[in-house]
């Protein structure tokens, strides 16, 4: 049951990637993101992360893709005009190299990753383990990536005001 | 049960999908996009390894990823923003001021 799961889960992540990869049109690639990012979210769940499955569907799903959507609109980007132009290096590495690289990244996991996860420990994934994790031995850097978020926040909202005459 | 080693497999095609698409793709946003996908390969790799150690760390690193990813998007689409009242494009080949 879970192998039929994780199987129909990963065929919809890698066909909405290819889909974000291959259209053209920025709204329906940005539609195909959002697609991957919640199947995604199941993948977590399935993987016993709740906590972070309903992060990803909140934050991700939810805030990033609203903010991408939100500007394709407001710039109004209609698709990319026309295809690469012929000969480009790019269109022939791009491939080539993704494919090099899963082989080879396939190949080492196949070499030295176990072959199944270990029994599920008490709490594993859920809120309050997490929590007690974070506000203790990583409060630090917690505080630390807050801090980031402000920075980032006030950088955009600098970058992108109109300048005052 | 799942097979751990399929799991980093597809984590590693969908980063390679994310850089494909960084490759090929010529509007700014959809790289940003594909940019996206990467982080997400990342983030579940970091997942696969936190359920192999059954322990909190590697989903904290995947919390912090996820602010990252926010942080990101939002400083990333206000550049757009900014160069797009500029050039009036967001085609990252007409975008080539400081490339001699």
């Amino acid at each position: 049951m879970e192998q039929i799961a994780f199987f129909v889960l990963a065929l919809l992540v890698v066909a909405s990637a290819l889909s974000v990869i291959t259209n053209r049109n920025p709204v329906t690639c940005a539609v195909s993101l959002a697609f991957n990012l919640v199947a995604i979210a199941g993948l977590y769940m399935l993987l016993d992360a709740q906590f972070l499955g309903l992060m990803q569907v909140i934050v991700y799903a939810g805030a990033i893709m609203v903010l991408i959507l939100f500007v394709i609109m407001l710039l109004n980007l209609r698709e990319e005009e026309q295809p690469h132009p012929a000969g480009r290096v790019q269109r022939v590495i791009a491939p080539v190299a993704s494919l090099a690289f899963s082989i080879v990244i396939g190949r080492a996991v196949f070499a030295s990753a176990p072959s199944s996860f270990p029994d599920k420990a008490e709490g594993f994934g859920n809120a309050a383990a997490l929590g007690n994790e974070l506000f203790t031995k990583f409060y630090y850097p917690f505080e630390a990536i807050s801090l980031l978020l402000i920075v980032a926040m006030v950088g955009a909202v600098l970058l992108a005001k109109r300048k005052v005459e | 049960m799942i097979d751990p080693r399929l799991v980093l497999v597809l984590s590693a095609v969908l980063f390679a999908l994310g850089v494909a698409g960084v490759l090929t793709r010529r509007g700014a946003i959809s790289i940003l996009m594909c940019v996206e996908l990467m982080l997400n390969a990342g983030n579940l790799a970091f997942i696969a390894f936190a359920r192999l150690a059954n322990g909190p760390q590697a989903q904290i690193y995947v919390f912090f990823v996820m602010t990252l990813a926010a942080a990101e998007a939002a400083a990333g689409l206000a550049i757009v923003i900014a160069l797009f009242r500029l050039r009036g494009t967001t085609d990252v080949d007409e975008i080539n001021l400081l490339k001699w």
